[in-house]
C-alpha cells in the first residue's frame, strides 16, 4: 500500500518539476525544476526497492549514480549561468 | 583479446583527454592526436572482431552490467572512429579550436563508443548523460553570448530528456526486476506500465535527437558552435539518441511496437521534414541552413525507423536487412553532414561572415569546399552514386513492399526540399556578379579534409555490397 503512496508522490514530483520548467523562462528556475523531476525519478525508485523485505539494492545503487550524474549536469549548467551573467554585466565581451 | 579492444574504445580516448588537460599547452595537440589516433585505430579494429557479449568485471548479469558487440554497435563505433578522426584532423589544423576541445572531445567520443557497446538500460542513460555534458561543454566553447544562450538552451533540453528516461528505466525496474536489454526484450508484456515507459523514454529521446516539435534547440547549439563541433554534434552526438530510439522500438519494446505506434513516428517525421526544408529554404544565415537541414535529415532517418517498425509489426518482408538500412542511412547522413558542415565552415572563415549575401565571393575562391557541399548535397538527398542513393533506394523499395505510399511521397518530397535548399546554397558559387573582398587566410587543408569526408560518401557508395552481405 505505502508503496503506492510513495510512487503517486513520486510521480507528483516529476510532474510539478515539468509545469515549473515550462512555465519559468529564468534559467535558475530551469535548472530547479529539472532537480525537482530528477528527485522525483529517485523517489520512485526507492519507493521500488522498498517493496522487498531487506530493501532491494539495485535501485538504491542507480539512485546513488543518478544523483552524481545529475550534480555535475547541475554544476555545469550553473557555470553557463555564471558565464551568460558576467556576458550581460559587460557586453564589450561580444 | 577482444575484451581489452572493447575497453580501450572507452579508457584510451578518456585517458588521453584527460591528460590533456593538465599538460602543458605545447604538449596538448600531441597528446589529442595521439588519444584520436588509438580511438580510430581501436574503431576499426572492433569492426573485425567476431559479435560477443562481454560482462564487465566477470558479475552475472541480472546485478552485472554487460556490453554487447553486435553488427549495428560495430558499424556505428567504426562510423564514429572514421568520421571522429578526420574532424579531429580539421580541429587539429584550425587555429580557433581551443586547447579545452581535446579533453572534452576524446571525452565525448568514450562516451559515444561505450553508448553503442552497452546492452544495459541504466548503463545507456549514464553514457547519455556523460555525452550531454561534454556536448554542451563543446558548443559553450565558442566565446560569445549567443553561443552560451544557445548551449545553455541544448543543456535544459537533454536534462529534460535524459529525466523523461530515467523514469522509463524506473518504471522498466519497477515492472520487471531487470534492466538488460535482451531480457527486458524477452520478458516484455503488453501492460500499462510497459507502454508508458515506452512512451516516457521515447519523448526524451527525441528531444535529445532534436525531432519536431523538440527540435528549437538544434538550429541554435549547431550553428553558434566551433565548425568542428559543428559537425561532431551534427554528424554523430545527434545519432547516439536515435541509436536509443532504434534499440527500443526494434529490440526492447519490439513487442508494443505495433502499425498504429509507428504512424506517430511517422507523422512527427514528416513534419521534422517539411518543417526543417522549410526553414533551410528561408534563413538567411549559412551555418544556420545546414543546421536546420540536419532538422529535415533527422525526421528522414525517423520515417525510416516508423517503416522498419511496421515491417518488423507486420513480418511482411524478410527482416535480414532492416539494420542494416538504418544504420547505412546513419552512416550516409554522418559523412555528408559532417563534410558539408566543415567545408561551410571554411567558407564562412574565410568570408569573415555567416550571412549568405556576404560569402558569394569567398564560395568562388574555395571551389574545393565548394566541391565537397555538392557531394553532400547530392548524397544527402539520395542521387545516385553516392551512399545515400542506396539508402534512399532501400528505404523507398521499403515503402513500396509495406505500401506506404503516403510515406514514399514524403521521403521523395524530402528529397526535392534538400536538393532545393542546397541548390540555394551552391547557386552562390555560380553567379557572375559578385562584390569582390578581402579574404581571410584559412589553411587549405581544412577544404580537403572536408572533400576527405564528401568522398567517403561518394566511394561508400561503390563499396557498398560487403555491408549489406557481408554481416
Amino acid at each position: 500500500m505505502s508503496v503506492w503512496i510513495y510512487s503517486l508522490c513520486a510521480l507528483g514530483l516529476v510532474l510539478i518539476g515539468l509545469y515549473g520548467l515550462v512555465r519559468s523562462h529564468h534559467g535558475l528556475q530551469q535548472l530547479l525544476s529539472i532537480n525537482v523531476m530528477g528527485s522525483g525519478v529517485f523517489m520512485l525508485l526507492l519507493a521500488l526497492a522498498a517493496r522487498h523485505a531487506p530493501a532491494d539494492a539495485v535501485p538504491q545503487a542507480l539512485v546513488l549514480t543518478g544523483i552524481v550524474v545529475a550534480i555535475s549536469a547541475l554544476a555545469l549548467g550553473l557555470a553557463l549561468l555564471r558565464r551568460l551573467a558576467s556576458y550581460d554585466e559587460d557586453p564589450s565581451h561580444e | 583479446m577482444s575484451e581489452w579492444v572493447m575497453a580501450g574504445l572507452v579508457v584510451w580516448p578518456l585517458i588521453w583527454g584527460a591528460l590533456t588537460l593538465i599538460l602543458p599547452s605545447r604538449w596538448v595537440l600531441f597528446a589529442g592526436a595521439l588519444g584520436a589516433l588509438g580511438t580510430l585505430a581501436l574503431g576499426v579494429w572492433v569492426v573485425s572482431l567476431p559479435p560477443q557479449i562481454m560482462t564487465l568485471g566477470n558479475w552475472p548479469t541480472p546485478l552485472g552490467l554487460s556490453w554487447r558487440l553486435d553488427g549495428i554497435s560495430q558499424s556505428l563505433i567504426g562510423l564514429t572512429a572514421v568520421v571522429g578522426g578526420l574532424i579531429s584532423v580539421y580541429a587539429g589544423v584550425d587555429k580557433s579550436c581551443p586547447s579545452v576541445f581535446w579533453g572534452l572531445w576524446l571525452g565525448a567520443w568514450g562516451a559515444m563508443n561505450a553508448l553503442f557497446l552497452t546492452a544495459d538500460v541504466f548503463h545507456f542513460y549514464v553514457t547519455l548523460e556523460l555525452l550531454t555534458v561534454s556536448a554542451v561543454a563543446m558548443v559553450a566553447l565558442t566565446p560569445s553570448a549567443a553561443a552560451t544562450r544557445a548551449a545553455f538552451r541544448y543543456l535544459v533540453v537533454s536534462l529534460t530528456g535524459s529525466m523523461f528516461f530515467l523514469l522509463g528505466v524506473a518504471l522498466l525496474y519497477g515492472r520487471y526486476g531487470v534492466l538488460d536489454m535482451a531480457i527486458l526484450s524477452e520478458q516484455m508484456t503488453m501492460d500499462w506500465v510497459s507502454a508508458l515507459a515506452l512512451a516516457v523514454m521515447t519523448i526524451g529521446l527525441l528531444a535529445k535527437t532534436a525531432v519536431f516539435p523538440l527540435h528549437s534547440w538544434l538550429p541554435q547549439a549547431h550553428s553558434e558552435a566551433l565548425t568542428a563541433v559543428s559537425a561532431i554534434l551534427s554528424a554523430l552526438v545527434i545519432k547516439t539518441a536515435f541509436y536509443g530510439l532504434m534499440r527500443l522500438w526494434l529490440d526492447v519494446f519490439a513487442t508494443l511496437a505495433t502499425v498504429s505506434a509507428s504512424m506517430v513516428l511517422g507523422i512527427l517525421a514528416s513534419a521534422a521534414i517539411f518543417w526543417g526544408g522549410y526553414q533551410a529554404l528561408t534563413t538567411s544565415r549559412l551555418k544556420r541552413l545546414v543546421a536546420w537541414s540536419t532538422v529535415a535529415q533527422v525526421g528522414g532517418l525517423l520515417l525510416a525507423l516508423a517503416l522498419v517498425v511496421q515491417a518488423q509489426a507486420t513480418h511482411s518482408v524478410q527482416t535480414a536487412s532492416l539494420w542494416q538500412g538504418l544504420v547505412w542511412l546513419i552512416g550516409a547522413h554522418a559523412l555528408a553532414k559532417s563534410a558539408w558542415f566543415l567545408a561551410a565552415g571554411t567558407v564562412q572563415k574565410r568570408a569573415g561572415s555567416d550571412y549568405l549575401t556576404q560569402i558569394g565571393f569567398a564560395m568562388q575562391h574555395s571551389p574545393i569546399s565548394v566541391f565537397a557541399m555538392t557531394l553532400a548535397v547530392v548524397s544527402l538527398s539520395g542521387l545516385p552514386f553516392t551512399m545515400g542513393f542506396i539508402g534512399k533506394w532501400w528505404l523507398l523499395s521499403l515503402a513500396w513492399e509495406l505500401q506506404a505510399w503516403l510515406w514514399m511521397l514524403v521521403s521523395l518530397l524530402g528529397s526535392l526540399l534538400t536538393l532545393a535548399y542546397g541548390w540555394r546554397l551552391l547557386n552562390l558559387s555560380l553567379m557572375s556578379r559578385v562584390w569582390p573582398q578581402p579574404l581571410n587566410p584559412v589553411s587549405v587543408s581544412k577544404d580537403w579534409v572536408a572533400l576527405g569526408l564528401a568522398l567517403l560518401a561518394v566511394i561508400g557508395g561503390f563499396g557498398s555490397h560487403w555491408f549489406w552481405e557481408g554481416i
